[in-house]
C-alpha cells in the first residue's frame, strides 16, 4: 500500500447497509428491539432511490372493491412466472395488509377515498378472482407513494433515535474463517477516513443495479453495491439474467411514468393509432404484466409501427382523462412529462420507450432475510452473520418478473422480517467477536489501489462501454447469438478494468474514487446477468429468448446463481437451486405451473 | 461606511479554463465554483467551454459530461435526475434551484455555478447540510397521536382533510428555500428555515395529529419561527413549486388566533 490510513473501530449489534425503503424498515425493527444499529447509506436517506417510486404499495385492502391476500398471491404467482419462491410470496401477500396498515399508522399521507380510508387504484398484473379483470390494490399517495413512504419511514427512524452514517461508502464485508459475516468496511466521504464495523448481524438494503444498463429509469446511485460486496467475499447471486424493462420510460431521459397512469386510464397506441395492446393480452390489455406489454412495445417498433421520424417509440396517451384528474391523481408525472419530454399531457401523447427498471434478482434469501450460500448437499444453507432485503435481494418473490407495486411491498414486508429475524438471533448482551489486526485489511488494499489508479482508461469510459454492451446485447428480445456476443464483449470490457484511471486522488468527497469502486459493483452484475443470460435456454418472464421462446419447466423450473471472479476477468461460474414448490401454511396451496396469458 | 472583507482564504480566485473541441459550433461557458478541501488553497471558479450539440438539456447533464469527459474531479451531489430525490440543489445563475430540473436554454450567456450559499462547503459543491437536518429532526416531525390506532384497518381521513395536506408533504429536502432566505443566513443556528417550517405545517395541518398545542409551543419563539419577515425568497426559488411563506404564515395566524 502506498500509504497507512487510520481506522476507527465501531462496535455494532447490528449494521444496516443503505437507508431506503428495506434499510430504513430493518433499522426501525431492530432499534425498537433495543439493539444497538447502525445505518450507514451512501446517500442521506430520503434520497434513496425508493422516492422515486410512483404508483402505489400492493396490498388487498379491498377498499375500492373485493379484494383477497390470496388473489394477490396468485397474481403474484402468475406474474413471477412460476419461478417465485411460493413460500416467500404467500409470506408477502398476506402481511400486505398489516404492512400498510402499519405505514398509515406512522403517518403516511395516503390518498383518500370518498369516505376516508386509503385510495387504491389497478396496475398492471393485478386482477380480481384469478386473471377475471384488473382489481384497485394499488394503495397510492398520488403518484408520488414512494417518496410519501421513504420520508414517513425515516420519520420513524428519527422518532426513535436511529443512529444514521450519512454518505459513508461500504467497501466489503469482512468475513470470519468458517463462513460467518462479522462485519463491513466504509469510507466517510466527509471526513475521508475510512471504518471498520464489527456486528453481530450485517443488513444488506442497497438496491438495484440498473446503472449496468445505459438507458434506465434508476438513479445515478443505484450500482449494486451490495452485489459486489457479497460476490467479493465469494458468495453467489440469484436470477441475475432477469432484468425488468419498464414499458413507459420517457423517450430520451429513460424517466419514469408510472403503471398507474394506465391504472387511471392511459393506454398505449402505435403509428397508426392502434390500440395495440389488445391483440397481446385481450383480456387486462394495457393492464398486462410489465414484460408482456414491454414486449408488445418492442414488437410493434420491430414491425414498423413505431411512433416518430424513425419509428422508434410508442405513444401513451392521457389527455382524455382530463386536466382535473391528471392533477389529482398525476400530478407528478404530468409534471415530469412536461420537463422531460417537453409534452403537455393533458392535451398530447407521450412519447414512451421500455427502459430498464428493476432487477428481480440479487443476493438469494430467505424469507426471513437470511442470505443463503446454496450448495449441492442443501441448497438452503445459510450464511451465518448476513441478511439481505429489497431490490438487491432476490427472496424470490418476483421470479422472472415482477409486478407493479409488489416492490414497495418486498421492502416494508421483508425489511421488517429482517428486523424481526434479527432480533430473534442476535444478542444484545454477548460480547463481539474480536477482529483480527488483518481483518478488513484486503477493502482497503482495494480502496487504495483504486485511489492511485494511473491507468490509460478513466472510470467514465469503460463503464459507458459497459452500458451499451448490457443496452444492446441483454435487452428486451434476446438470441444465443447476442447474448453469445454480449457475453464476448463485456468480457473483452471488463478485462480493461485494472487498466482504469483516477484523476483525483483526495479523501475527502473524492467521487471521481466513489465511481470508481461503484464500477467494480457493476461490472460484477453486468457479467452475471449477460451469462445467466446466455445460458438460460428457455423464455420465462422477463428473459425472452426468440430461439427458445416456449418457457421450459421440464429442465428450466430452477434459480440460477452465478458467483462471479472478481479477481480474474469476471468471468462467471453458473449453478442451480430448486424453486421451493411449496407454501408456508396449508391455509392456502402450492399453484401449479400453467400457461401464462393476460 | 462599514467595509466588509472577506478573510483572506475564503477569496475566491479564478481558475483554470478549459476550451472546448475545435469543431465545436455551439458552445457554452459553464463557470464552477471548485474547492478542494485537502489541499488548503483558496476556492476558485474554472470554466469549462461545453459543445451543447453534444450535452442533454439539463444543468446537470452538463455537470456529468464535464465530470465524464473533461474533469474527473469535479464533485456535485446527484442521484435520481428527475427532481424527486433533492441531492442536486446549488446555486444556478443566480438562483437555488436543482441542477436535474434546470434547462440549460433557460439561462442567458455563462452559466455561473455555486453551493447552496451561506452553508460550509465540503467540496466544490457539495455543501455541508447538517444543521437543516438537525433543525428537521428538532420539530419531531413524525405523527403524534395519542388515541389508539384501529386494530385492523387505517385510521380514516376525509378527502377534504387529506387535501389540506397537499403542497406540504410533496417538499423533498432539498434547502433551496432556506439557503435561500436571508433571515436563515443571518441567524440559521437559531432561526429553523422555511423549509423545516413547511414541515413543522405539515404536521399541524395534518388531522390525524394530536399535538398541534405542544407544536406550537415549541414554534412560538422569536427566533425558531418569528425571523420570517416575509421575503418570500423561498416560495420565488422553490424548484417543486410549493409556497413555504404560505405555511409559515398559517403557522403564525395559528399562533395569533390561539391567542385571541
Amino acid at each position: 500500500m502506498s500509504e497507512s490510513y487510520k481506522i476507527i473501530d465501531h462496535n455494532y449489534d447490528v449494521v444496516v447497509m443503505g437507508a431506503g425503503g428495506a434499510g430504513l424498515r430493518a433499522t426501525l425493527g431492530t432499534v425498537e428491539a433495543g439493539l444497538k444499529t447502525a445505518c450507514i447509506t451512501k446517500v442521506f436517506p430520503t434520497r434513496s432511490h425508493t422516492v422515486a417510486a410512483q404508483g402505489g404499495i400492493g396490498a388487498s385492502l379491498g377498499n375500492m372493491s373485493e379484494d383477497h391476500w390470496q388473489w394477490h398471491m396468485y397474481d403474484t404467482v402468475k406474474g413471477s412466472d412460476w419461478l417465485g419462491d411460493q413460500d416467500a410470496i404467500e409470506y408477502m401477500c398476506r402481511n400486505a395488509v398489516p404492512a400498510v396498515h402499519e405505514l398509515e399508522h406512522y403517518g403516511m399521507p395516503f390518498s383518500r377515498t370518498e369516505d376516508g380510508k386509503i385510495y387504491q387504484r389497478p396496475f398492471g398484473g393485478h386482477t380480481r378472482d384469478h386473471g377475471k379483470a384488473p382489481v384497485e390494490r394499488a394503495c397510492a399517495a398520488a403518484d408520488r407513494t414512494g417518496h410519501a413512504m421513504l420520508h414517513t419511514l425515516y420519520q420513524q427512524c428519527l422518532k426513535h433515535k436511529a443512529e444514521f452514517f450519512v454518505e459513508y461508502i461500504a467497501l466489503d464485508l469482512i468475513m470470519d474463517d468458517d463462513g460467518s459475516c462479522k462485519g463491513l468496511m466504509a469510507w466517510d466521504l466527509d471526513t475521508g477516513e475510512l471504518h471498520r464495523f464489527n456486528a453481530k448481524m450485517v443488513i444488506l438494503a442497497s438496491g438495484g443495479y440498473g446503472r449496468a444498463f445505459f438507458s434506465c429509469t434508476s438513479a445515478h446511485t443505484c450500482t449494486g453495491d451490495g452485489h459486489g460486496m457479497v460476490a467479493r467475499a465469494g458468495l453467489g447471486l440469484q436470477d441475475m439474467e432477469f432484468v425488468q424493462f419498464h414499458p413507459t420510460g420517457i423517450y430520451g431521459s429513460g424517466c419514469l411514468i408510472t403503471e398507474g397512469a394506465r391504472g387511471e386510464g392511459g393506454y398505449l397506441t402505435n403509428s397508426e393509432g392502434e390500440r395495440f395492446m389488445e391483440r397481446y393480452a385481450p383480456t387486462v390489455k394495457d393492464l398486462a404484466s410489465r414484460d408482456v406489454v414491454s414486449r408488445g412495445m418492442a414488437q410493434e417498433i420491430r414491425d414498423g409501427r413505431g411512433v416518430g421520424e424513425h419509428g422508434e417509440y410508442i405513444h401513451l396517451h392521457l389527455e382524455h382523462l382530463g386536466s382535473e384528474v391528471l392533477w389529482e391523481r398525476l400530478p407528478g408525472i404530468t409534471e415530469t412529462a412536461k420537463i422531460f419530454a417537453g409534452v403537455d399531457a393533458t392535451k398530447e401523447p407521450i412519447p414512451v420507450l421500455p427502459t430498464v427498471h428493476y432487477n428481480m434478482g440479487g443476493i438469494p434469501t430467505n424469507y426471513k432475510g437470511e442470505v443463503l450460500r446454496p450448495t449441492a448437499k442443501d441448497p438452503n444453507a445459510i450464511v451465518p452473520g448476513l441478511m439481505a432485503a429489497g431490490e438487491a435481494a432476490c427472496v424470490s418473490v418476483h421470479g422472472a418478473n415482477r409486478l407493479g407495486t409488489n416492490s414497495l411491498l418486498d421492502l416494508v414486508v421483508f425489511g421488517r422480517a429482517c428486523g424481526m429475524h434479527a432480533a430473534e438471533v442476535v444478542d444484545a448482551k454477548a460480547s463481539f467477536k474480536e477482529l483480527k489486526a488483518t481483518d478488513g485489511e484486503e477493502a482497503v488494499e482495494r480502496f487504495d489501489r483504486l485511489r492511485w489508479a494511473k491507468g490509460s482508461r478513466p472510470t467514465a469510459d469503460i463503464r459507458l462501454e459497459m452500458q451499451r454492451v448490457m443496452q444492446g446485447n441483454c435487452g428486451v428480445f434476446r438470441t444465443s447469438e447476442i447474448l453469445k456476443e454480449g457475453k464476448d464483449k463485456l468480457s473483452e470490457t471488463a478485462k480493461t478494468l485494472p487498466d482504469v484511471g483516477v484523476s483525483d486522488r483526495s479523501l475527502i468527497w473524492n467521487s471521481d474514487l466513489v465511481e470508481t469502486l461503484e464500477l467494480e459493483n457493476l461490472m460484477t452484475c453486468a457479467a452475471a446477468t449477460m451469462n445467466s443470460a446466455e445460458a438460460r435456454h428457455e423464455s420465462r418472464g422477463a428473459h425472452a429468448h426468440e430461439d427458445h421462446p416456449k418457457r421450459d419447466d421440464e429442465t428450466w423450473m430452477k434459480h440460477t446463481i452465478a458467483t462471479v471472479d472478481t479477481e480474474k476477468g469476471y468471468g462467471v461460474d453458473l449453478t442451480y437451486r430448486p424453486v421451493n414448490n411449496f407454501t408456508l401454511t396449508d391455509e392456502v396451496s402450492y399453484i401449479e405451473p400453467k400457461e401464462r396469458v393476460y | 461606511m462599514v467595509e466588509f472583507n472577506l478573510p483572506a482564504n475564503s477569496v475566491v480566485k479564478e481558475g483554470k479554463t478549459f476550451s472546448a473541441p475545435a469543431d465545436a459550433k455551439n458552445v457554452r461557458a459553464f463557470k464552477i465554483y471548485r474547492f478542494d478541501p485537502d489541499s488548503g488553497d483558496n476556492p476558485r471558479t474554472d470554466t469549462y467551454d461545453i459543445d451543447l450539440d453534444k450535452c442533454g438539456p439539463m444543468v446537470l447533464d452538463a455537470l456529468i459530461k464535464i465530470k465524464n469527459e473533461i474533469d474527473a474531479t469535479l464533485t456535485f451531489r446527484r442521484s435520481c435526475r428527475e427532481g424527486i430525490c433533492g441531492s442536486c440543489a446549488m446555486n444556478i445563475d443566480g438562483r437555488n434551484t436543482l441542477a436535474c430540473l434546470k434547462p440549460i436554454d433557460d439561462i442567458k450567456g455563462e452559466v455561473k455555478i455555486y453551493p447552496l450559499p451561506h452553508m460550509p462547503v465540503v467540496k466544490d459543491l457539495v455543501p455541508d447540510l447538517s444543521q437543516p437536518y438537525a433543525q428537521l429532526a428538532s420539530i419531531e416531525p413524525w405523527l403524534k397521536a395519542d388515541s389508539p390506532n384501529p386494530p385492523d384497518g387505517e385510521r380514516l381521513q376525509s378527502r377534504e382533510e387529506r387535501a389540506k395536506l397537499d403542497g406540504l408533504w410533496e417538499c423533498i429536502l432539498c434547502f433551496s428555500c432556506s439557503t435561500a432566505c436571508p433571515s436563515y443566513w443571518w441567524n440559521s443556528d437559531r432561526y429553523l428555515g422555511p423549509a423545516v417550517l413547511l414541515q413543522a405545517y405539515r404536521w399541524l395541518a395534518d388531522s390525524r395529529d394530536e399535538y398541534t398545542g405542544e407544536r406550537l409551543d415549541a414554534l412560538e419563539d422569536p427566533f425558531r419561527l418569528y425571523r420570517c419577515h416575509t421575503i418570500m425568497n423561498c416560495t420565488n426559488t422553490c424548484p417543486k413549486g410549493l409556497n413555504p411563506a404560505l405555511a409559515i404564515t398559517e403557522i403564525k395566524k395559528m399562533i395569533a388566533e390561539r391567542r385571541a
